[in-house]
């Protein structure tokens, strides 16, 4: 059916509403968006923190209140909390199956995933401008 | 819609279910697959740890005392030493999928090779940040 070259359904139509989540394809997408920009954000986190090592109070802050490794900082923040929000959904999608459960579980990953983005772009911001 | 009741003995019940995982040998792509989760997982955790050091160094100086403190005691180094290694092995499985998802790398050698390579260069990147860290202190 699926691989009917007749066929005149759509590859889309396919997938929409399938998969553990019945959400389709788009958090898949959103993935690899969030992977592809954390391969370099990445390796720019492990530099600010190696910067870090060593440095007393005033120094770390002077550091970070730089506008390069902030900004770098932030968009580390945002895209790994959203690439965490939905990899930890996935993971609940897959193991937990009792329908009470999965929503609390899924409310509780947002929650959690926006409060320490939030948390943490605070902090970046407030050692940029205080 | 109406529920659908699973009865012994109905269709339902009887329908065979695919084997799940302990029946499988284990193999290192299998392993390489269940370490990819669990370090994402340990990294979502461990975003409280940054979030604890970003809003303790915003704040004042013996805030971040407290964080420095933990950081370099026996346990928080472990602890960093754990989330350095769960960072850089996720980092270079999510490489292993991207290459995965352009459609290369899923034949016999090849599989086998980038799982070993995930799992040597998450070793070998965590000394490497480690032995820096050490010579910068």
């Amino acid at each position: 059916m699926a691989n009917d070259p007749a066929s005149t359904r759509t590859a889309a139509s396919r997938v929409r509403f399938l998969g553990a989540a019945k959400s389709g394809t788009a958090d898949a997408w959103r993935m690899r968006i969030t992977s592809i920009a954390l391969l370099p954000l990445t390796i720019a986190f492990v530099w600010i923190v190696l910067s870090l090592v060593g440095k007393d109070y005033s120094a770390a802050r002077a550091e970070l209140g730089r506008p390069v490794p902030a900004i770098l900082l932030l968009l580390f923040i945002l895209s790994g909390v959203y690439h965490m929000k939905i990899g930890m959904q996935s993971i609940i999608d897959d193991y937990v199956h009792s329908p009470h459960l999965k929503d609390l579980s899924l409310i509780a990953n947002l929650f959690f995933s926006v409060a320490v983005g939030l948390a943490c772009i605070y902090a970046v911001l407030k050692l940029s401008f205080v | 819609m109406a529920e659908v009741e699973l009865r012994p003995g109905s269709l339902e019940s009887r329908r065979p279910l695919s084997p799940h995982l302990q029946i499988y040998r284990p193999t290192l792509t299998m392993m390489m697959s269940i370490a990819h989760r669990i370090t994402g997982a340990a990294l979502y955790v461990g975003t409280l740890l940054l979030a604890w050091f970003l809003i303790a160094a915003s704040t004042d100086a013996s805030a971040f005392a407290t964080v420095a403190y933990f950081m370099n005691s026996l346990v928080g180094k472990l602890v960093l030493f754990a989330f350095t290694w769960a960072l850089f092995h996720h980092f270079l499985g999510g490489i292993r999928h991207l290459i995965w998802d352009s459609g290369y790398g899923f034949a016999y050698p090849q599989r086998e090779w980038l799982a070993q390579a995930t799992l040597i260069g998450g070793g070998v990147l965590t000394a490497a940040v480690w032995i820096v860290a050490f010579l910068f202190h």
